[in-house]
């Protein structure tokens, strides 16, 4: 029976990628090892080893084509003594080809990659003017053209970090800086965060701006007393005369199948310290006119990517300088009967529970925070005096977290207001586990919160 | 002392107390002996006005190391930046601040450097390129890489001197600075002040390799140990690795051979060595009165040493005397600078 080859992913939050080229022909002879195609995201390349001996069947999917799915069958290979006539028999049970696993424990439909926000009932941004054109972007390019146009902007901002330049960025945000800027203002760090992180915050003080990329914030803990310590406390301990403008960006919160150890929402951490601003993006736009924000921002500024959210497309306002304040909540999506808040990946969960919601009568008012700190309370507290009801998201977890923050603010802030007490959906009080079925389950769910709204709305 | 060169299994090791370091000139022997005594006089006031409940917290005193800042200070040009761990009154005192500003904030009073918020570990002065002032022991030593890295940066030829202690030579972040100053050639001078004890640790009881100037072979950073009770000596270890950095060489390492003779900070129990130790070295090798009896033997008279005394004491009894009179921060000063 012929074998099929699929379409295999380059990491655990890949969902489809391009066929780039097919390296065998039809026919040719293939022995286990051999490369017979090279597949590409936009943040990487890899060549797909074939892990079975024949001859290369038929090529299902030519070179070239783009967004295919992970675990999409693109070749069969002929055992020996098959021959083309065999081709017609039902495929064999579906294995991957390459080594890297599948993205999802359940393969994912063909065209459920790279999901985009619901657009339902989506408010208008008010800092983008009437008319202004939109273009669609994925958060990943978003934050580079960020960074491109400030670094263009101002001589003295400069990114760093591991793989920022050469390798064009572990998660290919910094792809084609080095290029543009050249190796003085991307600069490839040894892998030492606290060492380079304490270099960012000292060059800082000496006035320039750096950009500290951290490959994800799990590495960051490495670095945690020089952001703390040194960036977030010294203009204060100067009295004033000495702070630094500083960015310290990259990947925050649950991955996927990575474990406890490279899989955790810092939100609440950062958003504790005095000194720092915290920023987390969830839309492309906001992504790109906070990050811009922040690089010219002159305290030291955390800002909260996500893995799962970079090869998000969204739209872009086409400006020539698109800067949102730091500190404004966005509502998404209006609503009167319960006020829903959540941040960077959590809105994934929060607007799909709005759609689930509105099936039922329930209209939600959903608010992205954008920013942590300082937080926007006044947008919360006037969303809740208007629906009496308040469901938080985070992946984080409960204690001490952001949602617990928010809660205390709404209840010094709008307690009269509140018809049901402000319940929480976060990440479960466990270390993230490995397994497929257990992580899922850690993780918030749109269900989770479409309960929690229902729950608060007596439904 | 050799010339600093590639540190390959022969780094320079030379110890410049077996030679004689270059004779300073009248001019420079009154000048570090002025700056000298600013700073021992400056300490022994902090310490009256600790133990009188004027001063709160930690205060680290620099009695015994002042050869060390005042000569490395002595080869410095406008631009170059300081920056050290939180025994930094001497640091300041020298790079040219005032004592009255200091003096307050090790009171918390408005006049301080940092406006009564900081206290004797923080304080800075961006006029002075003074950058603190750290607490965290090590967390300098990368701060300071990145003032060097903001020279570069800049194509500046200034230097970023790193003051650090035996006790923080031991710290992880000390060495991944070090690898990334050699390996884009920073000019950083990182100076550790061997005061022979990391608070009651005796340097041969926590560390595996006790000639600080090797701590820097394996990224090929050059070092020397340099008697630093000997401001001459400083000076002209000072003045080579001043100018192996600005020949954009790269980091050099001084390891600066000296001895605190107060405690760690004021509460010290002092049970960690003996009074015959700290006795011995200030009897033999105390720095100010090296260049005090230089100088009487070049006939300067005892009139005119009494003289720069005199000056020093104004000085720092008119320190105490604003420290103990300017008033503590205004209440609003609570909520200012967090953010600028």
């Amino acid at each position: 029976m012929p074998i099929q080859v699929l379409m295999p992913a380059l990491s655990p939050t890949m969902e489809k990628g391009n066929l780039a080229k097919w390296l065998k022909k039809e026919g040719e002879t293939i022995k286990s090892g051999d490369v017979i195609a090279e597949i590409e995201t936009d943040k990487a390349t890899m060549e797909v080893e074939a892990t079975d001996e024949g001859t290369l069947g038929k090529i299902l999917i030519p070179e070239g084509t783009a967004d295919v799915a992970v675990n999409t069958p693109i070749a069969t290979i002929l055992a020996d003594g098959e021959s083309a006539a065999d081709l017609a028999k039902a495929p064999a049970p579906a294995k991957p080809a390459a080594e890297a696993p599948p993205a999802k424990a359940e393969a994912p439909a063909p065209k459920s990659a790279a999901p985009s926000a619901p657009q339902a009932v989506a408010e208008p941004d008010p800092e983008v003017p009437a008319g202004t054109e939109m273009v669609k972007q994925t958060v990943r390019d978003a934050l580079r053209d960020a960074m491109a146009e400030e670094m263009r902007r101002d001589a003295d901002v400069f990114v760093m970090g591991e793989e920022v330049a050469e390798y064009q960025g572990a998660y290919k945000v910094t792809q084609g800086l080095l290029q543009e800027f050249g190796a003085k203002r991307v600069i490839d760090t040894p892998i030492t965060e606290h060492g380079f992180a304490g270099i960012g915050v000292g060059a800082a003080m000496a006035g320039l701006k750096p950009i500290v990329e951290f490959m994800t914030f799990n590495f960051a803990m490495q670095a945690m007393d020089q952001i703390i310590n040194s960036a977030a406390k010294t203009l204060y301990m100067s009295g004033g005369q000495m702070g630094c403008s500083i960015v310290f960006r990259g990947p925050n919160g649950a991955a996927a199948r990575v474990a406890a150890q490279h899989s955790q929402d810092y939100s609440s951490w950062y958003s504790h310290i005095p000194g720092l601003k915290v920023i987390a993006p969830y839309s492309a736009a906001d992504a790109k006119g906070l990050l811009k924000a922040a690089i010219r921002d002159p305290n030291p500024v955390i800002f909260l990517e996500n893995e799962v959210l970079y090869g998000h497309t969204g739209e872009v306002p086409k400006l020539d300088d698109y800067v949102i304040p730091i500190g404004k909540a966005r509502i998404v999506r209006s609503g009167s009967h319960v006020t829903i808040i959540s941040w960077s990946n959590g809105m994934t969960y929060a607007l799909k529970a709005a759609d689930e919601l509105a099936k039922d009568g329930i209209e939600a008012e959903v608010i992205d925070l954008r920013t942590l700190r300082p937080m926007d309370t006044e947008t919360i507290i006037n969303s809740v005096k208007k629906t009496g009801r308040a469901v938080t998201v985070e992946e984080g977890w409960a204690q001490s977290g952001v949602g617990a923050e928010i809660a205390a603010r709404i209840m010094e802030h709008a307690f009269d207001y509140l018809d049901a007490p402000v319940t929480r959906v976060s990440g479960k009080d466990v270390p993230m586990p490995y397994a497929a079925n257990l992580e899922k389950l850690a993780l918030p769910s749109a269900a989770e919160v479409v309960e929690a709204a229902k729950a608060v709305c007596y439904r | 002392m050799a010339a600093p060169k590639k540190a390959a299994a022969s780094a320079p090791q030379d110890k410049t107390n077996g030679g004689s370091p270059p004779e300073f000139t009248r001019e420079q022997e009154l000048k570090a002996l002025r700056d000298m005594l600013l700073i021992r006089r400056f300490e022994e006031k902090a310490g009256q006005l600790y133990g009188m409940g004027a001063i709160g917290g930690f205060c680290h005193l620099y009695i015994g190391q002042e050869a060390v800042v005042v000569g490395m200070q002595m080869a410095l040009k406008d631009g170059d930046q300081v920056i050290t761990g939180y025994r930094d009154h001497g640091h300041m005192l020298a790079t040219g601040m005032e004592a009255n500003g200091v003096m307050a904030e090790l009171t918390g009073r408005r006049g301080g450097y940092s406006k009564g918020k900081g206290g004797s570990m923080h304080m800075f002065s961006v006029e002075k390129k003074f950058y603190g002032g750290h607490g965290i022991v090590g967390a300098q030593v990368s701060l300071g890489a990145g003032l060097a890295f903001a020279n570069h940066y800049r194509g500046n030829d200034n230097v970023a001197v790193t003051y650090f202690g035996d006790g923080a030579a031991n710290q992880g972040q000390v060495y991944e600075s070090f690898n990334m100053a050699e390996l884009w050639k920073l000019p950083v001078i990182f100076v550790i002040e061997n005061n022979r004890y990391a608070m009651g640790t005796a340097v041969s009881r926590a560390s595996a390799q006790q000639d600080f100037s090797k701590r820097g072979l394996s990224f090929n950073i050059p070092g020397h140990q340099v008697d630093g009770m000997d401001v001459r000596a400083v000076k002209a270890a000072a003045d080579e690795a001043v100018a192996w950095c600005r020949a954009g060489k790269g980091p050099v390492i001084l390891e600066m051979q000296t001895y605190r003779y107060r405690g760690h900070s004021m509460s010290d129990p002092a049970k960690y060595r003996t009074r015959e130790e700290v006795e011995k070295v200030r009897h033999d090798q105390d720095p100010i009165e090296q260049v005090r009896n230089r100088l009487l033997a070049a006939k300067v008279s005892e009139q005119d040493l009494k003289a720069i005394d005199a000056e020093v004491r104004d000085i720092v009894n008119a320190s105490a005397d604003f420290a103990q009179h300017d008033p503590e921060p205004d209440a609003a000063e609570l909520w200012t600078d967090v953010y600028r």
